[in-house]
């Protein structure tokens, strides 16, 4: 009796697995008959592009995804009536890092003060940890917006191209250094801030990401079109680099200043600079931790995290939402505009296409990921998701791949980001109390 | 200390309120009942600037407060523990009081933590708990904590009965007389439990669409043949 109704119930559960697994292949092979299926390769002899047609790659793109859909499908139902679980590992993981997550903080600063002299540490080593700190910055400073005052923001990007033009124009039309530039360039993203803030704070959730993902895309066209001012689509070219002390890094300093080699007496090297850099927006990126998560214990964090849970309730409690918004944007967007500048001066060049929404998504997919308001977890993020696609230079053009498949492995298992745990900004002295 | 005169709300084109006159004194606890939809928890969000009143006027201590926006309302004195609690839940039990402090002087902090935790000792073990962790009983306290970490003259309660349980209904309107008599905070109730209600306040209001139907000391409603018939007999008129 009990045999035939399993032999029933089986026999019931093979067709629709079946049926998924071809539906499966069948999307698969309507993606990729175009995406992998055709190539466009240069023709000999400088005749333009040809397309090549890659018929094995479809084939081996339906096989996999139909066999793949099939066994998964065998899998559902094997576990059928079970809750889709986080991993034990990984939660325990995730357990094992909020626990550890102040050691992790100073090992990890420690870590990043020695790295420059560590033996693996070679001009690419350092270019890839300067790239990570910068989005580190930027991910603690959206997280401000974001991840603090709950108000999502998808044109944060904005805020950066600002920081960055705004040292480009004032170097290139009024000698302004790197360290004269620096405060103004912060200046001028929070008032920025604070423009795009006005007409959207009635907005929540997804309205207010659609209007901050068209005030991000409004900057950069005007970036590309108003080019008697910015440079347009050419951008701006010779920015200058930042200075130790007045002290350049040059081999040959112009008259009457000490460059940086002869003030210390060292071998000219221009790994000094990439040194110097990367301690520069090391120490731009303490500062942003060191003051956000100050600004957490101050009325106006706590006033910004109240307002994520429940803006009514904190209307009520006497809390002025307007400004508490408009604080949060000014000050997301002022460090926003701070790792802008040191954009800048880093690359040497600035142009419209370094600000596009992608960079935003990055940054936003950095916040989410790491778990909104956590500052180790923005770090962690962000070293997943720059150094990913560095790691996968080997898998060439499947390393897009691989970052969209860590991404969606981090959402199914740890939905609320890597460190999801918040930690309370105010305890008291176990007084009474009853635990 | 509040006077309410010829309010009218509106939603839209609905009239919520229609022209309602209500009086609160010093020292007094006062309540609203009615049954739901009568407007009961309109006029107390109206009192706090939002819906604003259309038409008609909202004094309290002798200024003109109905064109005020909500947070500066609550920085005269009036603290409101909202319809649905609307605690933070994920915010501790002490990150809660926090915010309820804000418009209070940081100094005087500590005592008023002290004097809420006194009147509900529950939050004191549950200090570090997320809000959202609390018992709905547990919430409804926490609210009220909260509200009263701003030192308010006058307390303004959107049924604070709302899903609980008898016993604890019990506790907490203990607990209200105990805030009115000890720490003289006026209070300003709104309740659908028109027992509990009337016998602890004052005096009282009836409500029914949006106008006051009935007025009196908490004592004679209760003894008021309609409204036994009405609010207390579980029939309806």
């Amino acid at each position: 009796m009990a045999a035939i109704a399993e032999t029933a119930t089986s026999r019931l559960q093979l067709g629709p697995i079946f049926r998924d697994a071809v539906l499966a292949a069948l999307v698969a092979l309507v993606l990729s008959g175009p995406i992998m299926g055709l190539q466009t390769a240069d023709a000999s002899g400088g005749q333009g592009l040809v397309l090549n047609f890659r018929p094995a790659w479809v084939l081996w793109t339906v096989g996999v995804v139909f066999v793949g859909r099939l066994l998964l499908g065998f899998w559902w139902a094997h576990r059928a009536g079970r809750a889709v679980e986080t991993p034990r590992a990984l939660k325990a993981l995730g357990a094992f890092l909020a626990r550890i997550e102040t050691p992790l903080g100073y090992a990890g600063v420690g870590f990043a003060i020695a790295l420059p002299f560590l033996w693996f540490a070679d001009r690419y080593v350092i270019d890839v940890a300067t790239t990570v700190l910068i989005y580190v910055m930027l991910g603690w400073g959206l997280n401000v917006v974001v991840g603090l005052a709950g108000l999502l923001d998808l044109g944060y990007v904005a805020f950066y191209a600002v920081g960055a033009y705004s040292f480009a124009l004032l170097a290139h039309h009024f000698q302004f250094t790197f360290w004269e530039a620096l405060p103004l360039a912060g200046a001028f993203a929070a008032f920025f801030g604070i423009v795009l803030g006005f007409p959207v704070l009635r907005l929540r959730g997804d309205y207010l990401a659609i209007v901050t993902l068209g005030f991000g895309e409004i900057i950069r066209i005007v970036l590309i079109n108003w080019w008697h001012v910015t440079g347009g689509p050419n951008g701006i070219s010779n920015i200058p680099r930042p200075s130790f002390f007045g002290m350049p890094f040059q081999r040959n300093a112009p008259e009457g200043v000490t460059t940086f080699h002869q003030f210390f007496g060292l071998e000219f090297s221009p790994e000094h600079r990439i040194i110097f850099l990367y301690f520069v927006i090391l120490a731009l990126a303490l500062i942003t931790n060191l003051f956000t998560l100050r600004l957490r214990r101050l009325p106006i964090g706590r006033a910004w995290e109240a307002l994520r849970e429940d803006e009514i309730a904190c209307r009520a409690l006497g809390i002025n939402p307007t400004n508490t918004k408009l604080s949060a944007f000014a000050i997301g967007a002022m460090l926003g505009g701070f790792a802008g500048a040191f954009f800048a001066t880093r690359q040497g060049f600035i142009s419209p296409e370094s600000f596009t929404f992608i960079e935003s998504a990055i940054i936003l997919a950095i916040v989410v990921l790491g778990g909104m308001g956590s500052q180790t977890g923005v770090v962690l993020a962000a070293l997943v998701l720059v150094t990913l696609p560095e790691f996968g230079r080997q898998f060439a053009e499947f390393r897009m791949l691989l970052f969209g498949a860590a991404m969606v492995a981090i959402m199914v298992w740890r939905p609320r980001g890597l460190l999801a745990y918040r930690e309370p900004s105010i305890r008291l002295h176990r007084k009474g109390s009853g635990a | 200390m509040l006077t309410v005169s010829g309010v009218h709300t509106f939603y839209g084109n609905i009239e919520a309120l229609k022209g309602v006159d209500i009086e609160v004194g010093v020292g007094e606890i006062v309540t609203i009942i009615g049954a739901n939809g009568a407007g009961k928890s309109t006029l107390l969000m109206t009192i706090c600037g939002r819906p604003r009143a259309a038409r008609g006027r909202i004094v309290f201590e002798g200024r003109d407060i109905t064109h005020m926006p909500t947070f500066e309302i609550v920085r005269l004195g009036i603290a409101q523990s909202p319809e649905g609690r609307r605690i933070f839940p994920r915010m501790t039990v002490l990150e809660n009081l926090q915010m309820g402090a804000t418009v209070a002087d940081p100094s005087r902090f500590a005592d008023d933590l002290e004097r809420v935790f006194t009147l509900f000792p529950i939050l004191r073990q549950r200090q570090n708990q997320r809000g959202g962790t609390l018992s709905g009983g547990e919430q409804q306290m926490l609210a009220i904590g909260r509200a009263l970490m701003a030192r308010p003259r006058l307390l303004l309660l959107d049924e604070p009965s709302l899903g609980l349980a008898p016993l604890v209904v019990k506790q907490i309107f203990e607990v209200i007389r105990e805030i009115n008599e000890q720490q003289k905070v006026t209070v300003f109730l709104v309740e659908q439990n028109a027992f509990h209600a009337l016998k602890l306040a004052h005096r009282g209001y009836v409500m029914q669409t949006g106008r006051i139907t009935l007025a009196g000391t908490g004592r004679e409603l209760l003894a008021n043949k309609e409204v036994r018939a009405a609010y207390l007999e579980g029939g309806h008129a």
